[in-house]
């Protein structure tokens, strides 16, 4: 349903899909049919002259079942939604694979802002490379990211990962992802920010490992001295 | 003030002395009358809803042609688009679903219902309906002051509520926060009184059993409603010495947790929604019963998934944050509470199917008002498992597909069951029938529009569209989708257009309506038995209640309705 508007470029965009597909059939299900029933009984109960309205209390057992077994198919059909929603949240939200890189992602009023290791593999030195509203990785690559915010609630949004996180100012989030395609995509801030939030758009850019070897190498590593995260941000 | 209450009658009614001439200062404004208290609620809330309209209107527009000026409006700038979405919430959830559908039904049909001659505590009501008023004086003052309406979100989250720094409404952020507690504080107080009078003062025969589920249904939703304003009160409170004062209860840069607020603000929030659903639900089982003529299917089966549902929603408010950095393994208790609660409100919306079959319907505006509060609600109830299921709400957190379900949730409780629940008790209010003719033209021209305004919002959210952003003609995967902006703006324009029938209707009706009798739609429930509309104290002498309220066509009757006082 989603990827019809939006393409699925994550490893875990596919699970995300799927529990949303799964939700949609199972409900729709449920929907069309109580609707079905309900306009039917509107049109075929209208009131007729000389045929009086049935007496029926509801109360008796035979009469209780055709609320209780709908019911108990719904809580039937409710596991399936459970079971396939908790395993999507899980490998998105508390499985944390090794990573083979790590970005620093900061939100700020209004841009977003994201720090790579550089080639040393570490962070805090003079080779990271700093990069604003725009996002440069590697396809095939599981990136960790860490999540921090400068002044107010941020959320970092990227629809064709399918994910999303909120930022919190004075923590420090950590995810992940892998792009499983290339292309340039949008991430979006989506939580209010102020006055600004509607320009806190940035762009992200997966590339093949060769393109992003040779962006890598002309990058120079600039210092946005306004821009780094306070001292009490503690990892 | 009344200590010992017999029946609510003579003890209660020292304030109404021996029904003297009164003066249009006691009669209009200082009333202690609770169908007078009814009617301040209903058209300030009425009122109110104009002004959330005016504000949909007006940032419609904006999203369907960014940066032209809006007419009546101007230019809508990001300061002011913040504010516009911020009050609109606020008003259409705090100061429209709220004074209408508990505060103005539950006054006006609390006494009527269960027989007695006004609320147990007159005083406290009028102070209620006091306190709701100023709360709406400072809120509709917060727009003008310097800085301009708070722009924070409905849901208020710090930092960005917290710090004037950030808001850049330094008055507005601190005169919104004191608007809605102080408006809390009004409807603990109608609350209180709701659920006394209905426990108390029932007249004689009254058992639990005996009372109509919509007053059931306010009683619930009051007890909701107490037993989770508080922690918001409070955190309302913390939020504003955190804006004047300088404490750090939300503040990270001082050791304080801006997540703290969200628990404070959705513990309340999510009740809420169950606070002003009920009414909502207990208005639609009144209105079908009558109107087909039926028993109402199973009445302790839905009296007992009230109460769970009401036991449920306070278990399920962190739904709201899963993707707000809260401990991610929390998600998975909150998504199987949140799939739990479905189920009390699939098998209300069953209960109310079920009561359709064998019945003998007639299509009355307000019957076509509860219809489509069933057939309407039931899309908010299945969109609302998407987000529940935390897997889902990962992409569709903060999209317009969460606006859309919540819209429409929260348009048919307060908008259709308030037309509903106005439409059906309009004979009782003012003693004339409505015009049907002008009614279902009303009907048809606000339900269409609406399926229509808010259908494709849902395709924009699932294609990935953000909430609150004034101009999307900036994101290259969003732009394409402005002839659907467009289109839900002109249907936006179309249903406005069409709620002027409704207080042109309104109006002739109360000038020069038919003249209703006591019981224009032959329902059974005890407010139909007294004049209408009822004079000063309800009663000429109490009813006795002999039975349920629902007992429609039953069998060996030559009528096909046996009101609750007739004794055989």
């Amino acid at each position: 349903m989603v990827s019809y508007f939006i393409p699925a470029l994550s490893t875990y965009a596919g699970d995300i899909d799927f529990i949303i597909d799964l939700i949609f059939w199972l409900v729709g299900f449920w929907f069309l049919l109580s609707e079905g029933v309900f306009f039917w009984l509107i049109v075929r109960y209208r009131k007729k002259e000389g045929v009086p309205a049935e007496y029926i209390t509801g109360e008796t057992p035979e009469q209780k079942r055709w609320i209780t077994i709908p019911h108990f198919l719904v809580l039937f059909c409710d596991i399936f939604i459970l079971y396939y929603a908790i395993a999507a949240w899980y490998e998105v939200k508390q499985n944390l694979p090794e990573p083979q890189a790590t970005v620093r992602v900061i939100g700020q009023q209004w841009a977003w802002t994201f720090v790579h290791e550089g080639p040393d593999g570490k962070f805090d030195t003079a080779d990271d490379i700093t990069e604003m509203n725009e996002l440069h990785i590697e396809v095939d690559k599981l990136y960790h990211y860490k999540l921090s915010a400068t002044d107010v609630l941020h959320s970092f949004s990227v629809p064709v990962f399918r994910l999303k996180q909120d930022a919190i100012p004075g923590r420090v989030i950590t995810g992940w992802w892998e792009a499983t395609g290339t292309g340039e995509f949008s991430i979006q801030c989506a939580e209010l920010c102020g006055i600004g939030h509607a320009l806190m758009g940035a762009r992200i850019f997966i590339e093949t490992p060769e393109r992003h070897a040779a962006w890598l190498a002309e990058q120079s590593s600039v210092e946005y001295a306004a821009l780094t995260p306070s001292q009490s941000v503690k990892e | 003030m009344a200590e010992s209450i017999p029946h609510g009658v003579d003890a209660a009614h020292d304030d109404h002395g021996d029904h003297h001439q009164q003066s249009f200062w006691q009669k209009y404004i200082f009333s202690t009358d609770h169908k007078m208290i009814a009617m301040q609620y209903m058209f300030t809330g009425m009122a109110m809803g104009l002004v959330g309209a005016f504000m949909a209107y007006t940032f419609r527009m904006q999203l369907a042609f960014p940066g032209d000026l809006v007419p009546g409006f101007g230019l809508v700038t990001p300061a002011n688009y913040n504010a516009l979405v911020t009050n609109h919430g606020t008003i259409m959830i705090f100061w429209v679903a709220m004074p209408v559908l508990l505060a103005a039904f539950a006054n006006f049909l609390i006494p009527l219902m269960i027989g007695c001659d006004d609320m147990v505590f007159p005083k406290i009501n009028r102070l209620s309906y006091q306190i709701f008023l100023l709360s709406t004086i400072v809120l509709i003052a917060s727009f003008f002051v310097e800085g301009g309406g708070f722009g924070g979100g409905w849901t208020a989250y710090p930092p960005l509520s917290g710090k004037p720094i950030y808001n850049l409404t330094p008055l507005g952020c601190t005169l919104w926060v004191i608007a809605v507690g102080l408006e809390f504080i009004a409807f603990l107080l109608g609350g209180i009184n709701f659920i006394t009078t209905t426990m108390n003062a029932r007249a004689p025969g009254m058992k639990l059993y005996d009372i109509p589920i919509v007053i059931w249904m306010i009683v619930i939703a009051s007890i909701l409603f107490m037993l989770s304003v508080g922690p918001l009160i409070a955190g309302a409170i913390m939020l504003v010495f955190d804006q004047t004062l300088g404490t750090a209860f939300f503040d990270p840069d001082k050791g304080g947790d801006p997540v703290l607020w969200q628990h404070l603000f959705w513990f309340f929030g999510h009740p809420e929604v169950y606070v002003v659903l009920m009414p909502a639900i207990g208005i639609t089982a009144e209105i079908i019963t009558v109107f087909a003529r039926k028993k109402l299917f199973a009445y302790k089966t839905v009296l007992h998934t009230a109460f769970g549902t009401g036991v449920l929603s306070f278990t399920v408010w962190a739904h709201h944050q899963f993707i707000s950095g809260i401990d991610p393994r929390m998600a998975n208790v909150f998504t199987v509470t949140t799939l739990l609660i479905s189920i009390p409100i699939a098998e209300m919306m069953f209960v109310y199917i079920a009561t359709l079959y064998g019945g003998a319907i007639t299509l009355t505006t307000p019957m076509l008002w509860a219809l489509a509060f069933i057939a309407e609600f039931l899309i908010g109830g299945v969109t609302g498992i998407f987000l529940g299921a935390s897997g889902a709400d990962i992409y569709f957190h903060d999209t317009y597909f969460v606006l859309a379900h919540f819209h429409y949730t929260f348009y048919p409780i307060a908008i259709i069951g308030t037309f509903a629940g106005f439409t059906f008790w309009f004979p009782k209010m003012f003693g004339k029938m409505m015009n049907e003719t002008l009614g279902k033209i009303h009907f048809w021209g606000t339900i269409i529009p609406f399926n229509l305004i808010f259908i494709p919002l849902f395709v924009l959210g699932a294609a990935g569209q953000h909430r609150r952003i004034y101009d999307y003609t900036g994101f290259p995967e969003l732009a394409k989708y402005q002839d659907v902006r467009v289109f839900a703006t002109m249907a936006l324009l179309v249903m406005l257009a069409f709620q002027l029938v409704f207080f042109y209707n309104c109006l002739i009706s109360w000038r020069s309506g038919k003249k209703a009798g006591n019981n224009p739609w032959n329902s059974n429930t005890l407010e139909w038995t007294t004049s209408s509309p009822p004079g000063h104290g309800n009663w000429k002498e109490l009813p006795t209640v002999y039975r349920g309220p629902y007992e429609y066509s039953t069998p060996g009757r030559e009528e096909d309705f046996w009101p609750q006082n007739v004794p055989n």
